[in-house]
């Protein structure tokens, strides 16, 4: 027998029908399966310290699911698989498990734990406090930055370790935005639960909000009409070429070239106005709901949104090759911030920033859910990994996105009229579910399970952010401090995706 | 260069001309509520019940509290006689939280222009510094736009800026949670008297969506930090914002 459930995205399960394994053979089937090339998109544990693990096979279209029970203290999986890492600090955090040997073990969020005391034995639980890595050196000296930051952004606390200019080491410490929403989805689903997925992050109001509903329509058999697919991929792509507008004005704001800047600070609000006339809000609240949409979008709707998009694609364009014609801009962008596939790998990075050091993955191509099984999405793989290739990625998914919506518009369209959504009953009682989404950022997990009662007794959140935080800090080591504004931006994560 | 020249032609003038003309607002916006008790059922609680919130109280006919209010409209789809209802009024901003409470048959108040003395100290040049304080990063994303050309904030004075000793005004997002409540105070306390406070958003007023979780403060109610306008929404439509400052400063014209 496989050690391991099959799943598809969307699809849920008897947890019966997932074999537990003993702690050690679920170990090494997760370590084994990362050294396949699979990826560790979540590991967590529920209050009776039940432990799942989720690897995505890329290659065969579908995850696999492993279970297991952990014992109190465990031999770490991050020496032989650091993709664990950050989960392992998670574990530690949420429920006082300690992964012994874990080789960069401190807190993650800065909250109490669930139940008992967390790994540190901790009463008094002080936000960013932790031991830093520190450079020794006469020459050495360490910049902190945050959590509150000069702008309009997200706090978050940045540790960096210069020999003048250069960076050796950044660490980065969150859990500023910590709300506790993973704790407050147990015992769910309630009426607040559709918000607080909308407002897991708010600039991924539509990924999150479609991952969990295609976790708790797993899980309560519901069948989604094609409209409210449709819809929700419109929106889904509305908000990544939003995002991806607004990056790329950010990212020549960085440098200083003004005209892409402006004109893209511009458009993304416009695109966001495009959302906003799906559903009134810019963000996409209140569109996408367990069992389909709220909002239907008439055929006079769809056509002035053709009009409106094929208008600002335009805009777009002019104002992005602005950007790659221009040399000096180029010149900035270039090998700077760099990840290779290897390292890439490591951490697990997923999302545009993956697909700008070589590795492949989408979920909408690897593992389709909505129309997207129906649709071909061209691959946007760059190959240098520096900030020059995330900015051309985005550009390139710019241009995907605009294609794919011409064709949802047109496929709308022709669809009969008919609701928009379906009843979304009750859960199935012991159950695991997964929704999965390519959000703007990448790879949104929504691990969904329900105890005996047909209520949500583990709810994990996987932001694309989670992973490739600790990217970022990899970027930026032998850089100059000066360029991490712009290789942050190049980036652009999510502070309370990460938070939760 | 050339390039350059010929798409800032292409991208044109792009500024809204707010308030002198209002921007088209999308059909769909979720603006002002329109509560009619006239249509009550007795002992109805179907909006109460559904709210995720708890904005809605009922003595017997609802009050809803915009201070609270997602805007997600669960009570109209709850209600089986149309007694609320959503309008597209954008203009939300309040200067107390009593002036939030939105009840049939009164209209609401909008926030008033500062007094005199504040308003010369303030009405030609407001620093804004923004503290994000645990939310969703949504506030932040439609106040941020306020500073591009399509808004120019700045044509007003106002402006946001990176330190709290320069700013005249803490703007405040987000519930704050118990891991900013320490840096949310030092900036309150780094920003040089007399200051205002400006909370945006459902969080930043009363907890919003995460006012149930122990780990969040409940917003500026809260934490009992005082508050000189409220701008609600979940988040505030960036007009919504923009003519709230405008109110303040006495320069909405209307
Ligand atoms: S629109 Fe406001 S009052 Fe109505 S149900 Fe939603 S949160 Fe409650």
């Amino acid at each position: 027998m496989k050690p391991f459930a099959i799943l598809a995205n969307g699809q849920a399960l008897p947890l019966a029908a997932i074999p537990v394994l003993e702690f050690a053979k679920f170990r090494r089937a997760v370590i084994q399966g990362v050294s396949e090339d699979l990826r560790l998109a979540c590991l967590c544990a529920d209050r009776s310290l039940a432990g799942y693990a989720v690897l995505a096979d890329e290659a065969a279209h579908e995850f696999r699911v492993l279970r297991t029970t952990f014992p109190p203290v465990f031999p770490s999986l991050t020496p032989e698989c650091s993709q664990a890492h950050l989960f392992e600090r998670e574990l530690a955090e949420q429920w006082g498990l300690v992964p012994e040997g874990h080789p960069w073990f401190k807190p993650l969020r800065f909250h109490p734990p669930w139940s008992g005391k967390d790994a540190w034995q901790r009463d008094a639980i002080e936000p960013g406090v932790m031991d830093f890595y520190r450079v020794e050196g006469e020459a050495i000296h360490e910049v902190a930055v945050g959590p509150v930051h000069a702008g309009v952004i997200e706090p978050g606390h940045f540790r960096f370790q210069c020999h003048g200019e250069q960076v050796f080491h950044l660490e980065i410490a969150l859990g500023y935005q910590h709300r506790g929403i993973e704790r407050a989805l147990e015992g769910g689903p309630y009426k607040l639960t559709v918000k607080m997925m909308e407002t897991a992050a708010g600039d991924t109001t539509i990924g999150h909000a479609w991952a969990s509903a295609l976790a708790l329509e797993a899980l309560s058999g519901t069948r989604v009409p094609a409209r409210a697919d449709w819809i929700r991929a419109i929106a889904l792509e509305l908000e990544r070429v939003a995002n991806h507008t607004g990056d790329l004005g950010a990212l020549s704001g960085d440098v200083g070239f003004l005209p892409t800047a402006s004109y893209c600070g511009r458009l993304r609000g416009d695109w966001l106005n495009l959302t906003a006339q799906l559903c009134g809000s810019r963000l996409g609240r209140d569109l996408v709901k367990p069992g389909g949409t709220r909002f239907d979008l008439e055929p006079a709707r769809i056509a002035d949104l053709l009009l409106r998009m094929e208008e600002m694609a335009r805009d777009t364009a002019n104002a992005v090759e602005l950007l790659f014609a221009t040399p000096s801009v180029l010149a900035r962008f270039e090998g700077i911030g760099k990840l290779d596939p290897h390292m890439a790998k490591e951490v697990g990075l997923v999302g545009p920033a993956a697909r700008a050091c070589g590795r492949l993955g989408d979920v909408r191509i690897d593992f389709p859910y909505g129309p997207y099984s129906d649709s071909e999405l061209p691959s946007t793989v760059e190959e240098t990994g520096d900030i020059a290739a995330r900015a051309r990625v985005r550009w390139a998914e710019i241009q995907a996105s605009v294609a794919f919506l011409r064709g949802a518009l047109d496929a709308l369209a022709e669809l009969p009229a008919g609701p928009v959504s379906a009843v979304c009953g009750a859960l199935a009682p012991e159950h695991l579910a997964l929704g999965v989404v390519e959000g703007w950022r990448g790879e949104v997990v929504h691990l969904a399970i329900t105890n005996a009662d047909g209520r949500l007794c583990r709810y994990k959140v996987v932001d694309p952010s989670f992973h490739n935080w600790t990217g970022l800090a990899i970027a930026m080591r032998g850089e100059e401090i000066s360029d991490f504004p712009l290789c942050n931006k190049s980036f652009n994560l999510s502070y309370c995706g990460f938070d939760l | 260069m050339y390039k350059i020249f010929l798409s800032r032609l292409r991208q044109g003038h792009r500024t809204n001309h707010y308030p002198g003309e209002t921007p088209s607002l999308p059909e769909r916006l979720r603006g002002l509520p329109i509560l009619d008790a006239g249509h009550c059922l007795e002992g109805c609680r179907a909006c109460a019940e559904d709210c995720p919130t708890e904005a809605i109280e009922l003595s017997p006919i609802p009050r809803i509290d915009l201070g609270q209010c997602l805007f997600c409209t669960a009570c109209t789809e709850a209600c089986p006689t149309g007694a609320i209802r959503f309008s597209q009024e954008h203009r939300l901003a309040a200067r107390t939280r009593a002036d939030l409470l939105l009840e049939s048959g009164r209209a609401f108040k909008l926030a008033e222009a500062l007094e005199v003395k504040a308003r010369s100290l303030f009405g030609r040049s407001l620093k804004l510094r923004v503290v994000s304080a645990g939310g969703c990063n949504g506030c932040e994303v439609d106040v941020n736009v306020l500073s591009t050309i399509g808004w120019d904030l700045g044509r007003f004075g106002i402006q946001i800026v990176a330190s709290p000793r320069h700013a005249d005004a803490v703007l405040i997002c987000g519930p704050i949670t118990k891991n900013m409540e320490l840096a949310t105070r030092k900036t309150l306390d780094a920003t040089p008297d007399p200051k205002l406070v400006i909370a945006v958003g459902a969080c930043a007023i009363s907890g919003g969506p995460f006012l149930c979780q122990e780990e969040q403060l409940g917003g500026c109610g809260g934490a009992g930090i005082p508050v000189d306008l409220y701008i609600p929404g979940c988040p505030p439509h960036p007009l919504t914002i923009l003519d709230g400052l405008l109110r303040l400063l006495g320069k909405s014209g209307g």
